[in-house]
C-alpha cells in the first residue's frame, strides 16, 4: 500500500515537473518579458538594466531553478496587469470556483449515480427511454447555450433567480463563501446547475453502461439465485462493482470541472479562478497563465492521486500485495 | 411423493425469428437425498431446466406449459416474492465457474452471513458459527481466518467450496449444481464431487446436477436424464442408460465418449448431431500442393528436441533485482518428439505445458536452454528472416475457437492470411484455389469462404483453426487443448480429423490436453507435467497400463474409470495396436 502510493506520487511529481517546464517556458518564449512590462519610451539602458535585476542574463538552467525554488513556496511573481502577487490573486478567488465546483459535482452525483441505476436495472421501462433521450440533450448543447438559456427562462421570463455575479457571500477567515445566505444559494443555483448538465449526462450513461455489464454477471445470478432481495443485489453487489471505473471518470471530471470552469464563469460572470484566466488572457498577463497552468496541473494531480487511493479502499484484489 | 416433480415442462423463447423452444415436455423428479444426473450437449437445454425451477430464466424466456412441485406443493406460479423465499432458502443453486460466482468486493463473511441471515433470521454471532462451521464443512482450513478474505485470496477449487457452503447455507432441500467441476483440474473435481455426495446423503439433499460430461456422470449420480435438442431422450438408473441404453441417441452420445480403458482406432461419431461432414478425400502427400516444399527431412529422425528448457515470469517487479518474485513456469525440461508421432504432454492447469508450446512456437521467450527444430537451434536464430521459415513449419491450434478467429475477417481471408504473408502461393487465383481445397479437407466445403466466423459453430471454427495451420504446409502442428471447449460428438469429430491428417500429411504433432482418455487416443508418447517440471515420459500405453512416478499413478487414479460404459457400444469398432 505505501510502496504503491509512494509509486504514485513519484508519477505525480514527474508530471508536476513538466508542467512548470512549460509555465515556466511561457514566461521567456511568449513575447519578450521585458517588452511586456514596460512602456514603450523606456531606454536600451532600463531594458538591460531590468533584465539584470530580473536575471534575465542567466543560463537557462538558473532561470528554471529560480521559477521552481519559488514556484514551491508558492511564488508566481507580479500580475503585469494588476501589480499584484499573482498566488494572493489566485488564492481570494478560489473558494469562489471551489464551491461552484462542489455544488455542481454534488448535483452531478446526486441525480447522475441514482439515474444511471435506474436505467440500467429498468432497461426497458418508459421512464428510463424518456430519461435517456432528455439526457441526450443536455451532451449536445454546448455549456454556453444552456447557460444563457437558463438566464433567460429564470432570471429574464420568471425574475427569481439573479442572472450573474456572486453576491451575498460571508468571509469565514479569508475564504468567502456563499453557503451561508439566502443570496449566495441563490447565485450558485445558475452556474452549478450549467456545469454540472454535462457531468450528470455522462455519469448517468456510465453507470448505465456499467450496470447492463454487471447485471449479466455471474454473481449477480448467484445473488438472485441464494434469494437474496432486489434492492441488496442492485446497490450492495451490482452498484459496488460498477464504482471502479465511474469514480475513475468522476475524479476525472471534478478536475475538469475546475480547471474548465471559465465557459460558465465567463457567462455569469462569476468571479473565479476561470474568468481570472480569461482575462489574464486578454491582457497577456504571463505571470497568471503560467501560475494557472501550475495550479491546475496540481489539481488533476491531487485528484488522480485521491481516485488511486479510492480503488485501493473499494477494490481487495488491488490490496493483495504482489497480486496478480 | 418426490421432494421435487418437474410435470412436462415447457420453456419457450421468442425470438425475432418466432418462437424458441428450450425444454419441450420434459418430466423429472428427485428424491431426497439422491443425485438426479442430467446429461446433454450444449444447446440441449439442460441449464434451462435448472433456471426455470428456480424462476430466474433470463428474459424473453418464459415457463409456457408445465408444472413444477416442491414436496407437493405448486411453485411455478408463485409470484416473484414467494420464489424468493423459495431461493437459496429451499432450492439452492451451484453454478459452473467458481472464478465468476462470488461478488469480488465483499469478503466471504459478508457473503455468507447475508444469505444465513436473510433465511434463517439469526443474530450476527448466531450467524457467523453457523458460516464457520460450514465453511469447515466444506474443507476450507483455517474457517475463522479465511472467512474474513475475498474471494479472490481463494484458488478455484476452494472457492467452488464457498460456492457450496453459500448454496447449502439455509439448509435448503434441493440443490440444482451446474456444471459445478467443469472449470476445475480432475483432482480438484474428484474432490468436488466427493464433497456434493456426501453433503446429499448427509443432509438428505435431493440434487440435480447438470453436466455434458459422462465421467462425472458416472461417477456420482444415482439416475441419469439425457436431454437431446430440448427433449428428454432418456431416464433411468445410472448403471443401465450407461451400460444398456435403449436410445439411438444414447448410444452414440457413450460410444463418442474417449474411453480409457482401450484405445481405439478412430472415434465413434454421433451420427445423431448434423454432422459436419466426416466424408472427405484423402489427400495425396506425393500429388497434392500440401506435399510439396515441406522441407528437407529432420536428421536422425529427431523433428523437435527441447533441451532444458526454462521459461520464468514475473510475478512481482521491483526497482531492485532481489526483490523481484518470479515463477518457474517450465523448469528444466527436456524431450524429444520424432518425426512423425504425435507426442501428448498431460498435467493439471498451471503445471507449464502451454508455456513449453508457446516457447516452441516463440511466442515466449524462454530464460534458459535450447529448442531444436530439425536440427536447428531455434534459440539461437537472430535474424526474422530467418525465423519465419521456422515458424511457417510449425503452426498451433488453439484451445478456444471463439477467440482464437478475428471476427471481422471471412473465413476466405483467415486461411489465406498465412499464404500470402509467407508468399506460398503465385497469385490470389492460385491461393483462393488452395483457401478451397483446404477447406474441402477439413470437411467444412468451398461455401465456408465466404462466411464470417460467427457463422460457425464451435466444432466448425475449429476446422478453420485447422485449415489455417495447415496452409503453411507445416511439418510440425501445436494442438493445446484443441477440443475442450467442445461437446464430446464433436470433440470426436475433431480429433478423428486431426488423426487422417496426421497420418496423411505424415506431420509430427505436439498434443497438449489434461483430458487422459483423449491423451490415450492420440498419442504415440506422452509426458507428464506437474509444477513446471517433466515427470514422467513414456509410450502412451507403457504409461497407461504401468506408469512410474507417483504423481501419474495419481492422475491415473482420479480419471473417472467409466466401466459401467456400455460395451457394446463400441463393439465392432476396430483397437488400434
Amino acid at each position: 500500500m505505501i510502496t504503491y502510493i509512494a509509486r504514485r506520487m513519484l508519477q505525480a511529481l514527474v508530471v508536476m515537473a513538466a508542467v512548470s517546464f512549460i509555465s515556466f517556458s511561457l514566461f521567456n518564449y511568449v513575447g519578450d518579458p521585458v517588452d511586456n512590462m514596460v512602456g514603450q519610451e523606456a531606454t536600451l539602458e532600463d531594458r538591460a538594466y531590468i533584465r539584470q535585476v530580473l536575471g534575465l542574463e542567466d543560463p537557462f538552467y538558473v532561470q528554471y531553478g529560480r521559477f521552481l525554488q519559488n514556484a514551491v513556496q508558492g511564488k508566481f511573481g507580479i500580475s503585469y496587469r494588476t501589480k499584484r502577487s499573482v498566488t494572493e490573486m489566485i488564492v481570494e478567488r478560489l473558494p469562489a470556483t471551489l464551491e461552484l465546483v462542489f455544488v455542481s459535482a454534488l448535483i452531478a452525483l446526486g441525480l447522475g449515480i441514482p439515474l444511471g441505476v435506474y436505467t440500467g436495472i429498468n432497461r426497458s421501462s418508459w421512464i428510463s427511454k424518456a430519461v435517456l433521450t432528455v439526457s441526450l440533450v443536455g451532451v449536445s448543447l454546448p455549456t454556453f447555450i444552456i447557460g444563457i438559456g437558463l438566464i433567460y427562462i429564470f432570471a429574464v421570463h420568471l425574475g427569481v433567480l439573479p442572472s450573474s455575479g456572486r453576491s451575498g457571500t460571508v468571509d469565514l477567515g479569508g475564504w468567502r463563501t456563499s453557503f451561508l445566505t439566502v443570496d449566495g444559494w441563490r447565485s450558485i443555483i445558475l452556474p452549478a446547475l450549467t456545469l454540472s448538465l454535462f457531468q450528470v449526462t455522462m455519469i448517468l450513461r456510465l453507470v448505465r453502461a456499467e450496470m447492463l455489464e454487471i447485471m449479466r454477471t455471474d454473481f449477480i445470478k448467484f445473488a438472485r439465485a441464494r434469494g437474496l432481495p432486489e434492492r441488496k443485489v442492485n446497490y450492495s453487489h451490482a452498484l459496488k462493482n460498477t464504482l471502479v471505473p465511474v469514480i475513475t471518470i468522476i475524479g476525472l471530471n471534478i478536475g475538469g470541472l475546475i480547471a474548465f470552469s471559465l465557459i460558465t464563469e465567463t457567462v455569469f460572470q462569476w468571479p473565479g479562478t476561470g474568468l481570472m484566466f480569461i482575462q489574464a488572457v486578454d491582457f497577456v498577463d504571463v505571470p497568471i497563465m503560467a501560475a494557472y497552468l501550475c495550479f491546475v496541473a496540481l489539481i488533476f494531480v491531487t485528484i488522480n492521486l485521491v481516485v488511486d487511493i479510492l480503488y485501493f479502499v473499494i477494490d481487495p484484489r488491488l490490496r493483495a500485495e504482489g497480486g496478480h | 411423493m418426490s421432494l421435487l416433480d418437474i410435470k412436462n415442462m415447457t420453456v419457450e423463447f421468442p425470438t425475432r425469428r418466432g418462437v424458441f423452444t428450450a425444454v419441450r415436455d420434459v418430466s423429472l423428479s428427485v428424491n431426497p437425498g439422491e443425485i438426479l444426473g442430467v446429461v446433454g450437449e450444449s444447446g440441449a437445454g439442460k441449464s434451462t431446466i435448472g433456471n426455470a425451477v428456480i424462476g430466474l430464466l433470463e428474459p424473453p424466456g418464459r415457463l409456457a406449459g408445465g408444472e413444477i412441485y416442491l414436496k407437493g406443493k405448486r411453485i411455478d406460479d408463485l409470484d416473484e416474492d414467494e420464489l424468493r423465499s423459495i431461493r437459496g432458502n429451499r432450492i439452492g443453486m451451484i453454478f459452473q465457474d467458481p472464478l465468476t460466482s462470488l461478488d469480488p468486493l465483499q469478503t466471504i463473511e459478508q457473503q455468507l452471513m447475508e444469505t444465513i441471515q436473510l433465511h434463517l433470521k439469526l443474530d450476527d454471532d448466531a450467524a457467523r458459527a453457523n458460516a464457520v462451521g460450514l465453511l469447515d464443512r466444506v474443507g476450507i482450513p483455517d474457517p475463522e481466518v479465511r472467512i474474513k478474505q475475498y474471494p479472490h485470496q481463494f484458488s478455484g477449487g476452494m472457492r467452488q467450496r464457498v460456492v457450496i457452503a453459500l448454496a447449502l447455507c439455509a439448509n435448503p432441500e434441493v440443490v440444482i449444481a451446474d456444471e459445478p467441476t467443469t472449470a476445475l483440474d480432475v483432482s480438484i473435481q474428484a474432490q468436488i464431487l466427493e464433497l456434493m455426495r456426501e453433503l446429499c446423503r448427509e443432509r438428505s439433499v435431493g440434487m440435480i446436477l447438470i453436466t455434458h460430461d459422462m465421467g462425472v456422470i458416472a461417477d456420482v449420480t444415482d439416475r441419469v436424464a439425457v436431454m437431446y435438442r430440448s427433449r428428454l431422450v432418456e431416464e433411468g438408473p445410472t448403471e443401465k442408460i450407461l451400460g444398456n441404453p435403449d436410445h439411438p441417441y444414447t448410444k452414440s452420445l457413450i460410444s463418442a465418449v474417449p474411453r480409457p480403458d482401450v484405445r481405439l482406432a478412430r472415434f465413434p461419431v454421433v451420427e445423431y448431431i448434423e454432422s459436419a461432414g466426416d466424408r472427405r478425400d484423402s489427400i495425396d502427400i506425393a500429388t497434392h500442393w500440401l506435399g510439396a516444399g515441406r522441407g528437407e527431412k529432420a536428421p536422425d529422425g529427431t523433428m523437435l528436441r527441447i533441451e532444458d528448457l526454462q521459461v520464468r515470469f514475473l510475478t512481482r517487479f521491483s526497482f531492485f533485482k532481489k526483490h523481484r518474485l518470479y515463477v518457474d513456469a517450465v523448469d528444466h525440461v527436456s524431450f524429444d518428439i520424432r518425426q512423425g508421432e504425435v507426442f501428448g504432454l498431460v498435467g493439471e492447469s498451471g503445471s507449464g505445458k502451454s508455456t513449453i508450446a508457446r516457447a516452441i512456437a516463440g511466442l515466449y521467450k524462454p530464460k534458459g536452454g535450447h529448442i531444436h527444430f530439425a536440427g536447428a537451434d531455434l534459440t539461437a536464430v537472430k535474424s526474422e528472416a530467418e525465423m519465419d521459415r521456422y515458424r511457417r513449419q510449425l503452426q498451433m491450434i488453439f484451445q478456444d475457437p471463439y477467440s482464437s478467429l478475428n471476427p471481422r475477417m471471412k473465413v476466405m481471408d483467415i486461411v489465406a492470411e498465412p499464404i500470402r504473408f509467407h508468399g506460398l502461393a503465385a497469385g490470389g487465383a492460385e491461393t483462393r484455389r488452395i483457401v478451397l481445397d483446404l477447406l474441402e479437407h477439413v470437411g467444412l466445403g468451398a461455401e465456408a469462404a465466404r462466411k464470417y466466423p460467427h457463422e460457425f459453430s464451435g466444432g466448425q471454427r475449429q476446422r478453420i483453426s485447422i485449415a489455417r495451420a495447415l496452409a503453411t504446409r507445416p511439418r510440425f502442428l501445436i494442438c493445446d487443448e484443441p477440443t475442450s471447449a467442445l461437446d464430446v460428438s464433436i470433440q470426436a469429430q475433431i480429433l478423428n480429423l486431426l488423426k487422417d491428417l496426421q497420418a496423411e500429411l505424415g506431420l509430427t504433432m505436439l498434443f497438449i490436453s489434461h483430458d487422459l482418455p483423449v491423451i490415450r487416443q492420440m498419442c504415440d508418447r506422452v509426458g507428464v507435467m506437474r509444477h513446471g517440471k517433466l515427470v514422467e515420459v513414456a509410450e502412451t500405453e507403457t504409461l497407461f497400463q504401468s506408469p512410474q512416478h507417483p504423481y501419474t499413478r495419481h492422475l491415473l487414479d482420479l480419471m473417472p474409470k467409466l466401466e459401467v460404459l456400455s460395451h457394446e457400444a463400441i463393439a465392432g469398432l476396430e483397437v488400434a495396436d
